[in-house]
């Protein structure tokens, strides 16, 4: 069983990895795409390699505590990713989204902290 | 007051490197929302403002704590990632006690954040009456005091402490 | 040539990124996966931004903007970390089955 396991999540990984590597030689494969991807596309595709590996561990995680941790790393991934499409589109307030954004997620990450030791929003 | 003032200035700042290059109505609209800020929660900024003004001590932190945190955290960073990609995973974890001598909040913080970015180790709980830190160690090699001050303390603490402590009564 | 190193700084950050993530499916409990995953995600960000910074030509709104985000990560992903563990301990969950010591425990016995 354990075995299974290992080997759908290698396959998995690798296939990921060689979507990356494979991604601009892609018109030798499929006539109608242009090909052209680039660096920034691949780190967004890592990314979101990156927080499928989080949402495993949402969906899965034994206990609140492991959902929480999930969701607070996965704030900060997000905040990379604004970064890398502000430098993608020239655009400076994508930026302004991530830093927002992070601020957000800590605070609720602070929420939920407090929710789970058991007490009150007052204290 | 000081504290205020401080606060005001600090937000209006951010405010202008956000919104680059300011021109006059971002810089009113900050100046206002700058001065709401700092009425409400200006008064827990800094706790001693002459702290920060001490060119001794900016000098310390700018030149002495910040480029050996930048180290140990780079450092902290390729053990975690060794111990992620082994394939049998050497964790011994546990949950020890750090004996401290530090007093004032601002070191307490400091010190407890540069213990969780630092090699394996994670603050869980400060006991401030004790001077006592609960800490989450990735692999234990003892739990005696003289152990866990020379692993985990030994890197910050004398720093922090001449940084932020040193002469409270004066 | 600027570019070129704001690449690899990117390239960085995202190796450690994707390795924050394994140990988040690895490692036994929520303690460990705390370390690893906020050491990793936060130097791997940070890392990220600062390419972000070099390669958006160095003082432009983008590369100040970036610099506010890596000063704030860095002061609130360990404050986050240390709420939540304190949290999970005190909810009563369980360190893993083969942990050495746990002093926190047993202080909070004597206190009752």
């Amino acid at each position: 069983m354990k075995l299974v396991r290992w080997i759908s999540g290698t396959i998995v990984l690798l296939a990921i990895i060689i979507l990356i590597i494979v991604l601009p030689f892609r018109s030798m494969f499929f006539a109608q795409d242009s090909g052209h991807i680039g660096f920034i596309g691949r780190v967004v595709y890592i990314l979101i390699l990156s927080s499928v590996l989080i949402l495993f561990r949402v969906l899965k995680g034994p206990t609140a505590a492991d959902r929480i941790v999930a969701i607070d790393i996965f704030g900060i991934l997000i905040v990379g990713l604004c970064a890398v499409l502000g430098i993608a589109t020239g655009r400076s307030w994508y930026i302004d989204i991530g830093i927002a954004w992070g601020l957000q997620s800590f605070i609720g990450t602070l929420a939920l902290a407090k929710y789970l030791e058991g007490r009150s929003f007052d204290d | 007051m000081k504290s205020r003032i401080l606060m005001f200035v600090f937000a209006f700042a951010v405010w202008c490197i956000l919104c680059w290059v300011p021109d006059t109505q971002h810089l009113i609209a900050g100046a206002v929302v700058a001065l709401i800020v700092a009425a409400i929660m200006g008064s827990m900024f800094v706790t001693r403002p002459h702290m920060l003004f001490n060119p001794i001590r900016v000098f310390y932190f700018l030149f002495w704590y910040i480029p050996i945190f930048i180290w140990e955290l780079v450092k902290a960073n390729f053990d975690v990632a060794y111990r992620v990609i082994h394939p049998s995973m050497p964790i011994k974890p546990g949950i020890v006690r750090l004996k401290t001598e530090l007093k004032s909040d601002t070191g307490l913080t400091f010190l407890a954040n540069s213990i969780t970015l630092t090699p394996g180790t994670l603050t869980v709980d400060i006991n401030k009456d004790d001077g006592i830190l609960y800490i989450h160690w990735i692999n234990v090699v003892g739990s005696d005091p003289e152990t866990t001050f020379r692993e985990i303390g030994s890197r910050f603490e004398p720093m922090l402490k001449k940084i932020f402590e040193e002469d409270v009564v004066k | 040539m600027i570019d070129i190193i704001g690449m690899v700084f990117i390239g960085t950050g995202l190796a450690f990124d994707v390795l924050g993530c394994l140990g988040l499916v690895r490692l036994p409990d929520v303690y460990n996966r705390l370390q690893a995953a906020t050491k990793c995600v936060t130097l791997g960000t940070c890392s990220i931004l600062f390419g972000t910074f070099l390669m958006a030509g160095g003082f432009t709104p983008t590369g100040f903007k970036a610099l506010i985000a890596i000063v704030f990560l860095v002061l609130a992903s360990p404050v986050a970390a240390h709420a939540i563990s304190r949290g999970a301990h005190r909810a009563g969950i369980k360190l893993w089955d083969k942990s050495v010591v746990d002093s926190y425990a047993e202080d909070k016995e004597g206190e009752k």
